[in-house]
């Protein structure tokens, strides 16, 4: 039992909440450092209304600005969409389901989380464009007049960041039916639902937060996105950013609209946490482990057809491509730099991923221990940054560094009569806080989630048996969290292992990883001689979530 | 115990803030929005030769340029690299780069090719062309840019994105020339001879024209180059156009001085060397572009697609009128 | 079993096995209409397997499960739960943590048009007396008006038959007494035909008209609990009903049997032929203690009831009884206490 409302928890909420004043508790200073360094690119962003660049957003508005609405309405709708029914469908199968393959189904449907969404863009563009082998085939068939839906649509967009972001829905719902058990589905069968009637009523809403939190990553990626959408050459919000900043070498018009998407963003997230303000998700009674249900007659067979053609689609195809590829320019790419650019990427996404999980876990307790508005906006500040352009972000973060560096130098040179060199730029340190900003949401939404499911009484019980403070974190909340934290790490290190603006704009001279790599051969759109690098950290994007998924198994 | 253990920890606290890499120790250091693997090698040759270690970082333009915005009088670079002249002539507007005073490279570089105020240079040369299918089109029916807009390439032509600096560079050469009202109209009749929307890059549109998508298209001559090797039966050819009145749209690769520079004259001297006949070809066969110095022949596999006179306007009007540009492609509705 | 119009469930030669292994045995029982059934047994005994069977979520392996007469069940057949009209009361009430009270309970309902819909979703919950918190949610209330809203939830739709999974075992002693009259009263106010599965005797006495004793996924004896406490069909359901001890004798006569008590008379539950070694049951309630009594036993542990004490008691004949004592009289394990039995009805089983 959650337990009812309890008077002496709520007065205390109220104490705390007028200490705050006085003095806020070293769990919200941590959360308030954190949303601080988030708050300091999005302030650059904020401050370029200081000059706003009417004479752009007016060109944007006589031409190209419905389009763009319009357009990243259809993307934002039809990917949120997507995502859904890909992910909440195949992690329901997985998760609460039995059928032949689903062992390796239920890992291998994770995968293509270590697919950048560039990179399956570009692939389903050769494949499957007019010039691709499977419309030349076609032709070759069937005539030159065969028509074959154009890809390079709304539809072919969705279509595609849908399959390569499905997986941070799966991940996280898969969290929940796996342990929701089948006691809900059957509560509502005996009162009358059939069972997809009691899926849609019950089971899913069960799972909200879970899927909640996984759609909030895939749609701030998909608001993000810019490598997919410009390898479509579809006109988003994202693009006009882009359009502002290197076409019209207007920054401040460009951080202008990225600060609606924030603002988007920042409502969306709201929207969601006050609708189920009240609600909870768990009985708070950890049942026995669920049973699945055993899928009878052709409906396993259909489900594990479903499932394995997702698999396919969005991940074995391209991979395959990208292996054809990879043979074709092995010589000619491969050299020992690779080996170095490998560990770079490793190193990165290996510190990038416990900073940062260990942040998520400081801030998913600061919003735990302190129930109160302040903490709740700081925690919701401080996972902002996800949903801003990459390169955006990046140049609001270097430009306070620079100053910061300048301030340095200028200073050793007045008061000390020495030169010295920029400190902070092109340090670690630098490249893991400016992460740190960008990722912090991937971090926090999976423990976040797993945090709903240590209750009050499970810290009570806790207490009584003598375990405090850290005691208690080690021996009880850490291996209640272990799947949680385990997502975290792993969506941390794939997305730092795939990130580029920032690698670019904070990474030490001559210091490049697979990521920079890629964005140097495809700059110019040699997208084959990309396969190699792009091969090799999808490969070690893989390392991770297979040990994820291993111990989620257990 | 407890104490060795936040010994260690404290020790990989201060190794983050390290600053690694090689530039320490390098006597010039450049920012490029080339691609490393066109300027590396360079580098290299230009180290063995003087012995002057070279350190340098790539990003696109934009990054660079904004990085050296913030950086101001205590930036490291010396050099900046990039690709088209509008983003170099945006560089020298927003007082990035400083003046260079050299005979060398007067002599070098030709003068469209350079900022009037000696604040850039280019360094490679590439055509922005007609692409066309030998297959179904025969070049006698090709003439000029403009008239690609005529009824006869009703949906059969295929265009790169407005959004790529080389169709904004092309589209303000063409309002340098005509004006903006007739330029207009130009790009207004491409749109409406457009075979399929806009492409991301040239070689898909040039995949597209072998395909059957459409028959003629505008690119970049390495990129054909890039294909043909790929594919030495491709039956697709370059055709230069407007040889009777201006002549092809060329743009360049090139660099200049970055105005806080800390090693100016190493980074002219480089910059001079870049020019030579030596370095030359080493630059623009990398991607298969035209050197720019006038004595350096190009690479055979280059020089095969013919000769063609260039069009010889300043490309410092592309960087001035790209904005210009920009809008009137968006009004035109050129995707 | 003759048909009846009144039969509202009716299990006939139920078996059921999971890995090989019988679950349930041969099932057979009936409910009228109105009646209370009840299940009990150890866990384990299979008696919640019998409700998920009648509910629908577990298939039949042999046998047939009827309501009002239709074959829900039968082997290879299963008609889907949603179309049974049976309610279920669930062990963790299974209340959906996302929906308010009041959507709990309408949850069954959603068939229903909204101007019919709320009057019964109010009256379902004036039933169970919770009017007042319709708007909260499962978290907000406390747990025995947690297991109120599982009723009125299960009640709302009307179901022909109400299961009850264990249905007060999450709740404490006193809680637990007023809740389980207080369902009674309610099904019989409803005149609700109602199974319901518990390991409590006292519930099971307290609310059901007819009790089914589980062993091994067998019905022992189905009966009222009169009858089972008073005749029960073999010893271990004797000893599992009430504190029962089964202590030797033997019959002397057609009403008389000679035990570590005395001669004890009465009337037999059944003949046995004289001299045959028999097991006589023996109640707390059947042996009072008296100072002076003409026996004495040896005080083997004593357990504190408040107004009484139940003590563990071995008789001089080695057997071992148990005796329920006014409280006020304090005695010590070692001591030795004088008692006189006080039997009418002989409760006896052949010793084999």
């Amino acid at each position: 039992m959650t337990g009812g409302p309890h008077p002496q928890r709520r007065a205390a909420a109220t104490t705390a909440a007028l200490r705050l004043f006085r003095k806020p508790s070293g769990w919200q200073l941590a959360a308030g450092l954190v949303a601080a360094l988030v708050l300091v690119p999005l302030s650059v962003l904020l401050l370029a209304w200081l000059e706003p660049a009417w004479e752009i957003w007016r060109h944007l508005r006589q031409t190209l600005l419905s389009r763009l609405l319009l357009n990243s309405l259809m993307l934002v709708a039809g990917v949120g969409g997507g995502t859904l029914l890909l992910g909440v469908s195949l992690a329901w199968l997985t998760g609460a389901c039995d059928f032949p393959g689903r062992r390796l189904l239920s890992w291998t449907l994770l995968l293509p989380l270590a697919m950048p969404t560039y990179v399956l863009a570009f692939v389903f563009l050769g494949l499957f464009d007019f010039s691709g082998p499977v419309q030349s085939q076609l032709r070759d068939w069937f005539g030159a007049g065969v028509r074959f839906p154009d890809i390079r649509s709304t539809a072919g967009v969705i279509l595609v960041m849908s399959l390569a972001l499905y997986p941070y829905v799966y991940l996280l719902a898969r969290n929940a039916f796996q342990t929701q058990g089948k006691r809900g589905l059957e509560a509502a069968e005996i009162l009358g639902c059939s069972p997809l009637g009691g899926f849609f009523r019950v089971v899913l809403p069960m799972a909200r937060p879970w899927i909640a939190g996984g759609l909030t990553l895939a749609l701030m990626e998909t608001m993000a996105d810019f490598g997919a959408v410009s390898i479509f050459n579809y006109d988003t919000f994202t693009t006009a950013i882009y359009k502002a900043w290197f076409g019209f070498f207007s920054l401040p018009a460009a951080a202008q609209l990225s600060s609606l998407l924030v603002v988007l963003v920042f409502v969306f997230i709201a929207v969601e946490q006050r609708m189920r303000s009240r609600m909870r998700f768990s009985q708070g009674r950890p049942t026995a482990r669920a049973e699945r249900i055993e899928l009878r007659g052709w409906s396993r067979y259909l489900a594990a057809g479903y499932a394995f053609g997702v698999l396919l689609i969005a991940f074995l195809l391209p991979v395959l491509q990208l292996l054809f590829w990879t043979l074709d320019i092995f010589h000619e790419e491969f050299d020992s730099r690779y080996l170095q650019l490998l560990g770079h990427s490793l190193g990165l996404g290996l510190a990038a991923a416990l900073l940062i999980s260990a942040v998520a876990l400081l801030l998913a307790y600061a919003g735990r221990r302190h129930r109160d508005r302040l903490t709740g906006l700081l925690v919701r500040v401080a996972t902002l940054g996800y949903a801003l352009p990459g390169t955006v972000l990046a140049v609001g973060i270097f430009i306070p560094l620079a100053g910061l560096d300048n301030l340095l130098i200028d200073g050793a040179r007045h008061l000390f009569g020495l030169e010295i060199r920029p400190l902070l730029q092109g340090t670690i340190a630098v490249m893991l806080i400016a992460y740190l900003v960008r990722f912090m949401a991937a971090g926090y939404k999976p423990i976040d989630s797993a945090m709903h499911r240590v209750t009050d009484t499970i810290d009570e019980a806790s207490r009584l048996m003598g375990l405090r403070g850290l005691q208690l974190l080690t021996r009880v909340h850490l291996p209640m969290l272990r799947g949680g934290i385990f997502t975290a790490l792993t969506l941390v290190f794939v997305d730092v292992m795939k990130e580029m603006p920032i690698t670019l704009m904070t990474r030490p001279f001559g210091w490049d990883t697979l990521a920079v790599k890629i964005f140097e051969l495809t700059s110019e759109g040699e997208w084959e001689r990309a396969a190699l690098p792009a091969l090799t950290l999808l490969l070690s994007g893989l390392i991770p979530i297979i040990v994820l998924m291993r111990n989620s198994e257990q | 115990m407890q104490n060795l253990r936040k010994k260690i920890i404290l020790l990989l606290l201060l190794l983050t803030t390290v600053p690694l890499g090689q530039a320490l120790a390098a006597e010039l250091v450049v920012y490029s929005a080339r691609n490393e693997q066109l300027i590396k090698p360079l580098f290299d040759a230009y180290s063995r030769e003087t012995g002057t270690e070279i350190a340098f970082v790539t990003d696109k333009e934009g990054p660079l340029l904004q990085r050296l915005k913030s950086e101001g009088a205590n930036t490291r670079a010396d050099l900046l690299i990039t690709v088209d002249a509008g983003n170099l002539w945006h560089a020298a507007d927003a007082g990035l780069l400083q003046p260079v005073e050299s005979a060398t490279l007067e002599k070098n570089v030709p003068a469209h090719l350079r900022d009037p105020q000696n604040r850039w240079f280019g360094l490679s040369l590439r055509a922005r062309t007609i692409v066309y299918s030998t297959e179904r089109v025969k070049p006698q029916q090709l003439s000029t840019y403009e008239a690609l807009g005529d009824a006869a390439w009703n949906k059969r032509l295929l265009m790169r994105t407005s959004k790529k600096v080389y169709n904004q560079s092309l589209v303000a050469m063409l309002i340098a020339e005509h004006g903006e009202e007739q330029a207009e109209q130009v790009v207004r009749s491409w749109v409406a001879n457009l075979a399929a929307d806009p492409f991301s890059n040239d070689t898909n549109v040039m995949e597209a024209i072998a395909a059957g998508q459409g028959d003629v298209g505008i690119v970049n001559t390495y990129y054909f180059g890039r294909l043909l090797r790929k594919n030495p039966d491709l039956k697709l050819a370059l055709y230069w156009p407007n040889q009777d009145s201006s002549g092809v749209h060329v743009n360049v690769s090139g660099a200049g001085v970055v105005r806080h520079a800390k090693n100016r004259d190493e980074a002219v001297r480089f910059l001079e060397w870049l020019s030579s006949e030596q370095a030359q070809n080493l630059f623009a066969d990398a991607n298969l572009e035209y050197p720019v110095n006038p004595r350096v022949p190009a690479n055979p596999e280059v020089a095969a697609w013919g000769d063609f006179k260039q069009s010889t306007l300043n490309l410092a009007k592309a960087g001035e009128l790209q904005t210009t540009a920009i809008r009137l492609m968006d009004r035109a509705d050129y995707r | 079993m003759t048909e009846n119009i009144d039969v509202v469930l009716e299990l006939a030669d139920v078996s059921q096995a999971y890995d090989g292994q019988l679950v349930v045995r041969n099932l057979s029982l009936s409910l009228r209409q109105g009646e209370i059934g009840c299940l009990l047994g150890a866990s384990g005994c299979g008696k919640t397997t019998v409700l998920r069977i009648i509910a629908g979520f577990e298939p039949v392996l042999c046998g047939t499960v009827r309501l009002k007469g239709v074959t829900v069940s039968s082997p290879g057949f299963s008609l889907p739960p949603a179309r049974r009209k049976v309610g279920m009361v669930f062990q963790d009430y299974a209340l959906f943590p996302h929906l308010t009270i009041f959507d709990n309970v309408g949850f069954g309902l959603r068939t229903l048009e909204r101007a019919q819909r709320t009057p019964r979703i109010h009256q379902a919950l004036e039933l169970v007396g919770l009017f007042a918190e319709h708007g909260k949610y499962p978290h907000e209330i406390s747990g025995g008006q947690q297991q109120r809203v599982a009723l009125a939830r299960a009640l709302a739709p009307r179901p022909q038959l109400l299961l009850l999974d264990e249905p007060f075992s999450n709740l404490d002693v006193t809680l637990r007494e007023r809740l389980s009259m207080e369902v009674r009263d309610i099904l019989k106010e409803n005149g609700t035909t109602a199974l319901f599965v518990t390991h409590n005797q006292h519930e099971a006495f307290a609310v059901a008209d007819r009790i089914g004793v589980m062993h091994n996924g067998e019905i022992q004896q189905w009966d009222s609990g009169h009858n089972l406490y008073h005749r029960p069909l073999n010893p271990r359901i004797a000893e599992f009903v009430g504190e029962g001890s089964l202590i030797r004798g033997v019959v002397k006569d057609r009403q008389r049997v000679e035990t570590g008590l005395g001669l004890l008379q009465g009337r037999f539950n059944s003949a046995f032929p004289a001299g045959s070694p028999v097991k006589l049951l023996i109640r707390p309630e059947d042996i009072l203690h008296t100072e002076d009594g003409p026996l004495s036993a040896e005080v083997l542990r004593r357990n504190f009831r408040g107004a009484s004490v139940l003590y563990s008691l071995r008789l001089d004949s080695g057997d071992r009884i148990q005796a329920l004592v006014p409280s006020h009289c304090q005695h010590q394990p070692g001591e030795r206490i004088g008692i006189r039995p006080d039997v009418r009805e002989l409760v006896m089983f052949p010793e084999h």
